[in-house]
């Protein structure tokens, strides 16, 4: 009988291990997006929490969603301990920002049939993460996570146990410091010279 | 949405699109933006562009995972 029990924790084990190897580099990723610092320790803590859980997994082949939930928990267990030095931005202080208009103003690409796009395809990945890096943690998580990861807002709200309301508004102030955020970064780090240069 | 109720301003639209896009809104406000991008070509630019800013985001999605990352993350699972 022991034996027998042995036998299953090790299948179990194997099954875990196969599973969790399988999303590794998903699980690092959304990490990554969603807190500069630490993503490595972020996904530790989810696969700790996934394999302590494992068992409760009915359907293997929702594994990798499964286990992204289990890691935006983590994170928002970080996030609470930590939130409550977090300001909220005043709505008023973003919307006034239109990174549409700004860039036409500006005209960045004076030569450009397609001034926005090429606006958008001067940022390499490393310069959207550093953008990102800007956003203060609770308006980066709603946006990575609808907008990149495309969990829907009802889904989100539930993972980050905030209410509907709370996520709707922190995805408005979200976007709208993204755009002021691309355009300050852009012009700080001279990313615009470096497109129009012959 | 009746004839006689007024067109929204730029400003209301262009602060609605993301959730227009989402069709977060209600079907009101949902009608009162469609009508007002019916007749605004400016607006009808900021939408295009917060569909490019959209997929944009929605490209960079994916981050690689360094070697050196992956083989400690196999380890600590090798350890759990």
């Amino acid at each position: 009988m022991a034996e027998e029990v042995r036998t299953v924790e090790r299948a179990s084990k194997e099954a875990f291990e196969r599973l969790a190897r399988e999303h590794l580099p998903r699980l690092y990723s959304v990490a990554r997006r969603l807190t500069d610092e630490g993503a490595e320790d972020l996904v530790q803590e989810c696969l700790l929490r996934a394999y302590r859980a494992f068992g409760s997994l009915s359907a293997p082949e929702a594994g990798g969603a499964w286990m992204q939930a289990i890691l935006v928990n983590a994170f928002r267990d970080r996030l609470r301990k930590e939130s409550r030095a977090v300001k909220e931005v005043a709505v008023e202080e973003v919307d006034e920002f239109s990174l549409y208009r700004t860039i036409a103003e500006e005209d960045p690409f004076p030569y450009s049939d397609s001034l926005h796009v090429d606006f958008l395809r001067a940022f390499g990945k490393e310069d959207v993460r550093a953008v990102l890096k800007r956003l203060p943690d609770i308006y980066r998580a709603p946006l990575v996570l609808r907008y990149m990861q495309g969990f829907a807002t009802k889904e989100i709200a539930r993972m980050l146990d905030a209410p509907l309301g709370t996520i709707l508004a922190r995805l408005h102030r979200g976007r709208k410091l993204f755009e002021r955020e691309l355009w300050a970064y852009a012009s700080e780090t001279g990313l615009l010279e470096k497109e129009v240069a012959p | 949405m009746s004839q006689g109720e007024r067109m929204i301003p730029c400003s209301d639209a262009v602060r609605q699109l993301w959730e227009y896009l989402d069709q977060a809104l209600s079907p009101e406000d949902q009608a009162k933006v469609e009508q007002h991008l019916a007749f605004c070509r400016r607006c009808c630019g900021e939408l295009e562009f917060a569909k490019e800013l959209r997929t944009f985001l929605a490209s960079n999605d994916v981050e690689e995972i360094p070697p050196d990352v992956r083989k400690r993350l196999e380890r600590f699972v090798d350890g759990l």
